[in-house]
């Protein structure tokens, strides 16, 4: 930062928030809640009600939000870190799902598609999905780090044979849980009214949270993201850094894979977490992250994946015409990237400034 | 450091074997999917089976879209694998391909290898004149199923095709004879522009212009089970008023029944939500007997007894009366099925 800067941001404290890369995913946040005020008030209401089983439930639609974001709120953070040391995106990570989702199904339900009871404890099948999920992950993370493949390419050969490993771990057949308890993971648990899909996501941010903070992750990602040669000269192991960010992202999708299945008790191999790869990635730029790698903020994608959540939450509710459900969405996600490039930002800042300062800087200047 | 890169060689060197072979098992599983193995595997199923002419087999070339695209697509190529067998008098080769082109190459390799009969559900509905004209020059008899091409009639000998306005039309007639004191319909629609999504929609649309019926919603879920639970769930939290789900599919229906259930609306038989849904899996079969569903509407995938009637009657020597045959399409009442529906129907 240069001396000029740094003064502009004595002057204006607007600029330097503007400058803030959490301001982006803020920023929408609140403009989502404004407007949706505006056109509906109602939109806000959270009612505590009960669901078909007699437990308490709140429901509304900020309720919604937080908790159907939880998914892409949680393949957010991996999805950042990867971003941040390959520069370039996993794409396969909506097929990763299918994977773990269907893993879990055959662990649960072994070879009957329709059991009275679990063939095995929900805490082993989750397991198991996280070992393959890692494993695919991996795989992913070898064909980057160790084969230097493009991610994108590297990724697009799970993203193309995924599905399909999906439907043959089950032989192709879709085994339905009825487990209340295993149900209760996508829905609430008797006496607790909040979903537990949002108590998975927070304890998931708590865990990277303790990780960045106690780790010198962040440091390696970062360095190895900006520039691997000197990461290198400087005693880091790019190949490795860069497979564990795939690994991590791998235990992320098994989590989201958990949360898809405990939602209905089966997913369909061939739709669930359908294009969650291209939302991950716009949380990712929407939190302000440069798809180019290096520097990240974890916190600013998973605002960005709640920034996603609510405008699909708000375009229901607005009961957008099916057809035309596309072309709005584009429209505010192409305002929100346009916003977020660092030249409009820039400008934006610069507009703000002049407003303020024209009577204080004038002695600066 | 040198041991933990040799080792980390390794390690990626086994995950990507275990990849392959995971691969190479799927293909094999699901009975020559893969496309690439088609050829080779037809080729070996003739050469085991031409000494069995003279047993008086009727040679049929199969072929499909790949039977991973959906539960309807499984059930298509069981079905077809039940009827054609050798039990049955036939000799069947079975190729899998969701791309045109491989289609057409198969088709060829089965015109070389003179098959009686070519049955065809084509990718894309362009491109197969030359290989008909070929097929016709050799003899090669062809029916076409489940799609329709863009080629002369004269190609081919007959044509099964799914009707989906009549499934779609079916389904309303159901929800129309239910007599509810109001109608108000939550629609959740499929990927909007598919065949299945225009016939399901489109019959809906009409009888609810004609009868007034009211419309609360109408979304695409995109075929997507937690995209309709979300559409469901926000209608609910806008204090909208619904005593009908018309899910487009299985899946969408069942998302659905989540987001009621999150809310203590009762729904299915004699309840306060209609719930209808489409494709009849097995699973939402069995909801149907358990009477937590309605009706579920099935566009059929059962094609082979209608191929094989084509094929007793053309070996006979008879005329087909006309060139198109529409089938029969499904639906199940709750309050009518029984377990062997559901045995026998359910994909």
């Amino acid at each position: 930062m240069s001396s000029k800067v740094k003064t502009a941001e004595k002057t204006s404290f607007l600029s330097a928030i503007i400058r803030k890369q959490i301001f982006i995913p803020i920023a929408a946040l609140i403009i989502l809640a404004v407007f949706n005020f505006i056109v509906d008030p109602s939109f806000f209401k959270i009612t505590l009600g009960h669901n078909n089983d007699g437990n308490p439930i709140f429901s509304g639609n900020l309720i919604s939000i937080i908790d159907y974001g939880s998914e892409l709120a949680i393949l957010a953070i991996g999805m950042t870190l990867v971003t941040a040391s390959s520069r370039g995106q996993d794409i396969s990570v909506g097929a990763a799902i299918a994977i773990s989702g269907s893993v879990i199904l055959r662990v649960l339900c072994g070879t009957n598609s329709r059991p009275e009871t679990l063939q095995a404890p929900i805490i082993v099948a989750f397991l198991v999905s996280c070992l393959v999920a890692m494993a695919f992950g991996a795989f992913n993370g070898a064909l980057v780090s160790v084969f230097k493949i493009q991610p994108m390419v590297a990724t697009l050969i799970l993203f193309t044979a995924g599905r399909s490993i999906a439907a043959w771990i089950n032989n192709n057949e879709l085994p339905v849980v009825n487990d209340k308890t295993f149900l209760s993971f996508g829905t609430v648990f008797p006496g607790i009214p909040v979903q537990t899909p949002v108590f998975i996501a927070i304890v998931c941010f708590i865990v990277i949270w303790l990780v960045m903070k106690f780790t010198n992750l962040r440091l390696y990602v970062q360095s190895v993201g900006i520039n691997e040669k000197t990461s290198r000269l400087n005693g880091l192991n790019p190949a490795l850094i860069k497979f564990i960010t795939y690994v991590i992202l791998g235990l992320c999708v098994a989590v989201v894979g958990f949360i898809k299945v405990a939602r209905i008790g089966t997913i369909n191999y061939s739709v669930v977490a359908k294009d969650i790869e291209m939302d991950a990635i716009l949380a990712v730029a929407l939190g302000g992250n440069s798809l180019g790698g290096g520097k990240f903020n974890i916190t600013a994608s998973v605002l960005g994946a709640y920034v996603i959540q609510f405008l699909t939450t708000t375009l229901y509710k607005l009961q957008v015409q099916s057809d035309a459900l596309p072309a709005y969405k584009a429209v505010v996600v192409i305002v929100l990237v346009i916003l977020s490039a660092p030249i409009v930002r820039e400008k934006i800042a610069a507009v703000f400034r002049k407003l303020r300062t024209p009577e204080k800087a004038g002695s600066n200047t | 450091m040198k041991m933990k890169k040799i080792l980390a060689m390794a390690a990626s060197t086994i995950l990507c074997g275990a990849m392959f072979a995971g691969c190479g098992e799927t293909s094999g599983s699901s009975n020559k999917a893969d496309t690439t193995d088609a050829p080779k595997a037809t080729s070996a199923d003739t050469a085991k089976t031409d000494d069995k002419k003279s047993d008086g087999l009727i040679k049929v070339g199969i072929i499909n879209n790949d039977p991973n695209e959906s539960g309807y697509r499984t059930a298509n190529v069981n079905d077809l694998k039940a009827t054609f067998t050798k039990e049955n008098g036939f000799d069947a080769s079975f190729t899998y391909s969701l791309k045109n082109e491989e289609q057409i190459n198969a088709a060829q390799k089965f015109i070389q290898d003179e098959v009686d009969y070519l049955l065809l559900s084509a990718a894309d509905t362009a491109g197969w004149d030359s290989v008909l004209k070929d097929a016709q020059a050799a003899g090669v008899r062809v029916i076409l199923f489940d799609r329709t091409i863009d080629a002369d009639e004269s190609l081919y000998e007959a044509s099964i095709v799914s009707d989906m306005d009549k499934e779609g039309e079916k389904a309303v007639d159901w929800l129309k004879s239910q007599d509810l004191k109001a109608y108000d319909i939550i629609h959740l629609q499929g990927v909007m522009g598919s065949a299945a999504q225009k016939g399901r929609s489109g019959a809906l649309d009409k009888t609810a212009k004609e009868l007034g019926w009211n419309i609360v919603t109408q979304q695409t879920a995109e075929w997507n089970a937690e995209k309709a639970q979300q559409i469901v769930q926000s209608a609910i939290d806008a204090n909208k008023k619904f005593n009908v789900i018309y899910a487009e599919n299985d899946d969408m229906a069942m998302g659905a029944v989540a987001a009621l259930d999150r809310a203590n609306i009762s729904h299915g038989v004699d309840k306060d939500v209609v719930v209808i849904g489409f494709d009849c899996n097995k699973w939402a079969l069995e909801e149907l007997k358990k009477g937590n569903w309605n009706y579920d509407g099935q566009c059929n995938p059962f094609q082979s007894s209608y191929i094989k009637d084509i094929i007793d009657k053309l070996e006979r020597g008879e005329t087909l009366p006309e060139k198109t045959i529409i089938m029969d399409e499904k639906g199940f009442d709750a309050k009518t099925i029984t377990d062997a529906d559901v045995e026998q129907y359910g994909i």
